[in-house]
């Protein structure tokens, strides 16, 4: 009961796999963020990762960090996370889920911030400084409202951490390809390869695999291995050199790697 | 169950692990190889050789009564961690948390700063222990702190300054952490105070606690009874902490933190995360801090670098909720009073941190009246800050330049 399980599941069984593409809500302007993330949709992306820019992102790259803080500077507030998204759902299919770091849903309200993404439309959330063992109150709040709940695994994960984070985790299982933060990197790591197939012993159905893919070519071999690939930083920099017509150009590209192999 | 036994990772309501899934299994691993050095008894044979032949503790218990006067008579004793190696109280934790290191088999440590007394700690362990040091400290405080950065380049370790966000404490926390993430299988992080994801807020605690232990039985022996209050100031808490924690079981003796007040708490312009802030996560604990109503860091204001920081460790949230402790705001300007008749009454140059404990305490004596006794923590010595105090007091001559 997943769209974004779902989309993954379409792709996966057409014999390839899903692109995710993140963009920070916000930036460059808050307007263009919305346009940027319907023109990669239109592109090919099969999930929209929107992030919501916060004032301490310890899972972030330079690039990220650059154009999440712009957007705080210029005045980004968690009320525009949900008027995006609801914009952003009335004009594509594509489900949208939330990236966003914990303390702006604590202070929000966890139920009060599922119930506000459920009415503009959001699928879920993708919590990158929440683990399952702190994670109660949304495991509880997801449950009542449906929201999918995307928690991370990395290659350090005990094998134990791992089938929890299976258990718990709705929509797929964010599979971080490196020991490390966002940002284009030459060759994803062939830790992902071995984290993936671990996630695959502990009974996981969808795993997408983040950090560091920025070419179709990177894109087209996790899909070997693993259902997603989730592409931030190549768009976001496509996005502030090139504006709304380059991160489509770009998105575009990218998902020439989700094509079934001939 | 005792308050001093406590051992996280929740300390009531607060404490815990708001960290990516990455760094978990290194925090297992401190966790383990710290629960195992504390019941080593060649780590506390080691560790006390160090405290004692290297930082030259025990510290000793000084009375100030020239300065006592100006606090309505009541006994102020100081406690001397400004006469520790390296000039402050964070080497105690950093010689602990350098063995460990050794113990885990890691080369590469990694350390944020603000005032730089926990950079130049680290650095110093660093060099004793032959160990890649890398120091992460914000823009704004290597500026303020130049002489600090100097210190630990000589000592042998590499200082990148922080130029993301506020440029302070809690930007260098971030830039190690992301450090950490991505090199984590050779690098331990030495964290230097009471915050972040347990086990740190336990550990760095069970590190400074020596603190008070120490000066309880310097009181006692000196007074012939418990104080009645014991002072701090309050940055991410550790040593108040230490300090405190010896005394928390003793209800007699309240336990006073003094947070920076900046301009004012009544201002934007302040450091006061328990008397302004709210509950929430930062730095991977959750605790009290200084948040907007959107969840969003505010940037913290203190005219010292080493309380310049928007969250506190979690255990001192927990102390304020259950009324143990209490938390009082000192203002820039009543620090630098403080700082200024510490040094002309008894001859004691304490560090600006230090100098809010003092002012807190110039207020709490006039409360407590002139047969109390009052332990101060003096965390550190104010050698760092002559720049700061040289401009605000205005005692540098114009032109003056250093040969
Ligand atoms: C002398 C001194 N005191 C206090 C502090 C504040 O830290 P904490 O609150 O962890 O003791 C610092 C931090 O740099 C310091 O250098």
């Amino acid at each position: 009961m997943s769209a974004v399980s779902d989309v993954i599941r379409t792709r996966v069984d057409a014999g390839s796999g899903a692109l995710v593409g993140y963009l920070p809500v916000g930036f460059p302007t808050f307007e263009e963020s919305v346009d940027a993330a319907v023109a990669i949709a239109q592109s090919g992306v099969d999930v929209i990762e929107l992030g919501l820019p916060y004032s301490d992102p310890v899972m972030d790259g330079p690039v990220i960090q650059k154009a999440t803080q712009q957007a705080l500077a210029r005045g980004f507030r968690l009320s525009h996370g949900f008027e995006a998204v609801r914009r952003i759902t009335e004009q594509v299919q594509t489900p949208v889920l939330l990236m966003t770091y914990w303390n702006p849903v604590l202070s929000y309200g966890v139920e009060r911030f599922a119930d506000d993404l459920v009415s503009a439309g959001g699928a879920g959330l993708i919590t990158p400084d929440l683990i399952p063992d702190e994670g109660e109150e949304w495991l509880v709040a997801s449950e009542r409202t449906g929201l999918d709940r995307v928690f991370l695994a990395a290659p350090s994960s005990s094998d134990a951490r791992l089938k929890r984070a299976v258990e718990v985790s709705r929509g797929f299982v964010y599979a971080v390809s490196t020991m490390g933060i966002t940002g284009a990197r030459s060759d994803v790591d062939s830790a992902a390869r071995g984290l993936v197939a671990r996630l695959r012993d502990a009974g996981v159905e969808n795993t997408c695999v983040g950090l560091g893919i920025s070419t179709a070519q990177q894109v087209r071999e996790v899909l070997e291995y693993a259902d997603g690939a989730i592409v931030g930083s190549a768009l976001v920099t496509a996005l502030s050199t090139g504006g709304v017509e380059a991160v489509a150009r770009v998105a575009a590209d990218l998902a020439t790697g989700t094509s079934a192999p001939a | 169950m005792a308050l001093r036994d406590e051992t996280g990772p929740y300390f009531g309501d607060f404490g815990g692990r708001y960290v990516p899934e990455s760094l978990i299994e290194a925090l297992d691993e401190l966790s383990v190889a710290w629960e195992a050095a504390k019941v080593d008894p060649a780590f506390h044979t080691e560790l006390d050789g160090l405290l004692t032949n290297y930082v030259g503790r025990p510290s000793v218990i000084t009375e100030v009564e020239r300065f006592a006067a100006h606090a309505g008579g009541a006994r102020i004793l100081l406690k001397r961690e400004d006469l520790n190696h390296t000039g402050s109280h964070k080497i105690n934790n950093v010689l602990g948390q350098a063995l460990l290191t050794k113990r885990i088999g890691k080369t590469r440590v990694i350390a944020e700063t603000g005032a730089g007394q926990h950079g130049v700690a680290t650095a110093t362990a660093a060099a004793l222990f032959g160990l890649d040091c890398v120091v992460y400290m914000g823009e704004v405080d290597t500026e303020r702190q130049a002489l600090n950065v100097a210190r630990m380049r000589l000592l042998g370790a590499e200082v990148i300054p922080v130029t993301t966000g506020s440029r302070t404490l809690k930007d260098a926390i971030n830039d190690a952490m992301r450090d950490w993430v991505t090199n984590v299988e050779s690098t331990n992080y030495i964290f230097g105070t009471v915050a972040g994801p347990h086990p740190f807020p336990a550990m760095v605690r069970d590190l400074q606690k020596i603190i008070g232990e120490e000066s309880r039985e310097q009181v006692l022996a000196l007074t012939g009874r418990l104080p009645d209050a014991v002072a701090a100031c309050v940055g991410g808490g550790s040593n108040a902490m230490g300090i405190f924690h010896a005394f928390l079981d003793d209800t007699e003796v309240g336990l006073y933190g003094f947070e920076a007040a900046g301009d004012g708490v009544d201002t934007p312009r302040h450091a006061a995360t328990i008397s302004r802030g709210r509950p929430g996560v930062l730095h991977g604990a959750r605790t009290f801090l200084l948040q907007d109503e959107d969840g969003q860091t505010v940037e913290s204001h203190s005219i010292s670098a080493g309380l310049d920081y928007p969250g506190v460790g979690p255990e001192h949230s927990w102390l304020s909720s259950i009324g143990r402790a209490e938390y009082r705001g000192v203002t820039d300007a009543a620090a630098m009073d403080a700082l200024r008749l510490l040094s002309r009454t008894e001859g004691i140059i304490p560090a600006i941190e230090s100098a809010h404990a003092l002012a807190g305490v110039l207020e709490l004596g006039r409360e407590l009246g002139p047969d109390s006794v009052i332990l101060v923590n003096l965390s550190g010595r104010g050698d760092k800050d002559m720049e700061t105090a040289g401009r605000y007091f205005d005692l540098i001559d114009a032109g003056a330049e250093q040969a």
